[in-house]
């Protein structure tokens, strides 16, 4: 190999290449081929009596300017400007022995996953094409995917053992309170119908156990730079993923079905009780393990759902509330009301908090700050009118489990919106930071959790397991 | 001499096809023969040899391999394929036809 006895310029060369990487059209091997020539002429020109530093500026500048270099590059090979998600080790840090150690891990997680779900049908809890899935699949649902996910986090970011243990505690008591409670079933009409509070645990868990996967991700340490911020970013891809993975598994099922049935087999064994549910919890895997690689390589996919929709909820609301006023029609409160509202307030959260997380926390409040405030007003508004017709209708009904979840659920997020909008307030008229903002809503994370745990938890035996 | 940069853009593609067609080769290799062709006349920025390496490598007119040079890297050689052989007859028509007629009119502007 032609090295140079000339440390200083081993070093220039190192230099060189480095700043050639970063060049998006010019891929690992034409680094090497391109570094391969500048070393022949660094040997030539050495040979007729150039010092390193003299051989390194004249071989350099006859390689060319690298913008003009790169732009014939990106020419010559015009893929190369998408951007690829390809897993395999980048040439900078990660050795190839890593990435194929992470793939394997991956890969087994996903397998276990998917055993996982296949485990309670050894106790005689089948899942069968033709009826009902059981509701402990359903209570458990998370039980089946996250601790997996949570130890995948942990090898990731290189956690002990000993640090990690305590994170069993969280899944432990998940896993008590989805099963212990003696929840009834009432037959109605003669249609058994779940009790309300399961179906609450069935919603909840998840949102309580998501927090301990959280602190997974960011290593235990909760309240370290950014890292909640960054959990906030992995759930909102991991959701865009999970939906297109979802997608292609219906696909598949379709297409598995359709083509056993064109010779007369019937694939509906393999479908409902393995094809969907395994590959269910080994998506929540591989999605995961698709947005850590792809975390800086892609676009994030959030953000820009956010900014397009953003204005059209803004107008939605808007034009909600104008209808309202010049028709006068009061709100009609039917049973799932209540539910729509929270949705409609968790669904402006998620825009504002999304909306942030791709924000530079440094720059001025421009227009579309001006539209954020905009729809959590009118967000507010709304739930205000909506609360006041459905506190009626509790007055007058009393209270079930449904009604009282929803309602606190309702009030947290309210509390939100309403410091959301008074600092966002604050910062257009270059009153507070942004930073302000982005601070309250990743501290107030948490609270959605615990509120979740709560439901869990107190809901079943203050309400009678009804 | 210095010479415009269309007329280097143009010639490069027959004049690495011919070079190769003497036999098989590596970019810096390239660069040093064009040198010694032209007389220094013409001088390319030795990077951009290898963007039209790589197109010519994606039209199929040569064929690239990675193996060991003399130092001990790994180095990527080049050899034309029958289509590259192809395409360099078509390239010395074209460039016999531009010449011819160049010719041809300058040697009238000689005469008169």
């Amino acid at each position: 190999m032609t090295t140079f006895a000339d440390q200083p310029l081993e070093e220039q060369i190192a230099q060189w290449r480095a700043y050639l990487r970063r060049r998006q059209a010019v891929h690992g091997p034409d680094v090497e081929e391109l570094e391969g020539h500048l070393r022949d002429q660094l040997v030539t020109l050495a040979e007729a009596g150039l010092t390193g530093d003299e051989a390194f500026l004249v071989a350099v500048k006859r390689m060319g300017n690298l913008d003009a270099l790169s732009r014939e590059f990106a020419r010559a090979h015009s893929e190369r400007l998408w951007k690829q998600l390809v897993i395999a080790p980048d040439a900078a840090g990660e050795s190839a022995h890593a990435a194929r150690a992470e793939t394997l891990v991956v890969l087994s997680l996903a397998v276990a996953a998917a055993l996982a779900v296949k485990v309670p049908a050894l106790f005689g809890l089948r899942l069968s094409p033709d009826e009902e899935v059981p509701a402990f699949y359903l209570r458990n649902a998370s039980l089946f995917v996250f601790p997996l996910l949570a130890v995948y986090f942990m090898w990731k970011r290189g956690w002990n053992a000993v640090g990690g243990l305590w994170l069993v505690l969280p899944f432990a008591a998940g896993a008590v309170f989805a099963n212990v409670f003696p929840w009834e079933t009432v037959v109605v009409d003669n249609v058994p119908k779940g009790s309300d509070t399961e179906v609450l645990t069935i919603l909840h868990l998840p949102i309580a156990l998501w927090m301990a996967v959280g602190f997974a991700y960011v290593r235990g340490r909760w309240f370290d730079d950014g890292g909640r911020m960054n959990f906030v970013r992995f759930s909102g891809e991991l959701a865009i993923y999970y939906v297109l993975i979802a997608l292609g598994g219906g696909v598949l099922t379709g297409f598995t079905v359709m083509m056993f049935q064109a010779i007369d087999m019937n694939a509906g064994w393999f479908v409902g009780p393995w094809l969907i549910p395994c590959g269910a919890a080994a998506a929540v895997i591989i999605g995961s393990w698709l947005v850590e690689a792809k975390q800086s390589v892609i676009e994030n996919m959030a953000p820009v759902l956010t900014r397009l929709f953003t204005p059209l909820f803004t107008v939605l609301l808007l034009a909600f509330l104008a209808t309202m006023a010049w028709t006068g029609s009061p709100i009609n409160v039917k049973r799932e009301v209540l539910i729509g509202f929270d949705m409609l307030l968790a669904l402006v959260v998620g825009l504002v908090l999304y909306a942030a997380s791709a924000r530079d926390p440094q720059a001025p409040p421009d227009f579309f700050d001006g539209l954020q405030l905009l729809l959590v007003i009118s967000a507010l508004v709304v739930d205000g009118v909506a609360l006041a017709a459905i506190a009626a209708r509790i007055s007058e009904f009393g209270f079930t489990p449904n009604r009282v979840a929803a309602l606190g659920e309702n009030l947290i997020l309210l509390v939100n919106l309403a410091w959301t909008a008074w600092l966002y307030a604050r910062f257009m008229r270059h009153r507070g930071s942004f930073a302000a903002l982005e601070r309250w809503q990743v501290a107030y994370l948490p609270v959605y959790s615990v509120w979740a745990a709560l439901v869990v938890v107190i809901f079943p035996p203050v309400f009678g397991y009804r | 001499m210095d010479m415009s940069k269309d007329l280097v853009a143009a010639s490069a593609t027959p004049l690495v096809l011919a070079i190769l067609a003497e036999g098989d080769s590596y970019g810096y290799a390239i660069i040093k023969r064009v040198a010694e062709l032209s007389g220094g006349h013409l001088q390319w920025t030795d990077g951009m040899l290898y963007p039209v390496l790589h197109r010519l490598e994606r039209q199929g007119h040569v064929a690239a391999k990675w193996s060991a040079s003399e130092n001990g890297r790994r180095r990527k050689y080049y050899r034309i394929t029958k289509e590259g052989r192809a395409q360099l007859a078509v390239q010395r028509q074209q460039w016999k036809a531009v010449d011819g007629t160049l010719r041809g009119i300058w040697m009238e502007s000689c005469t008169v």
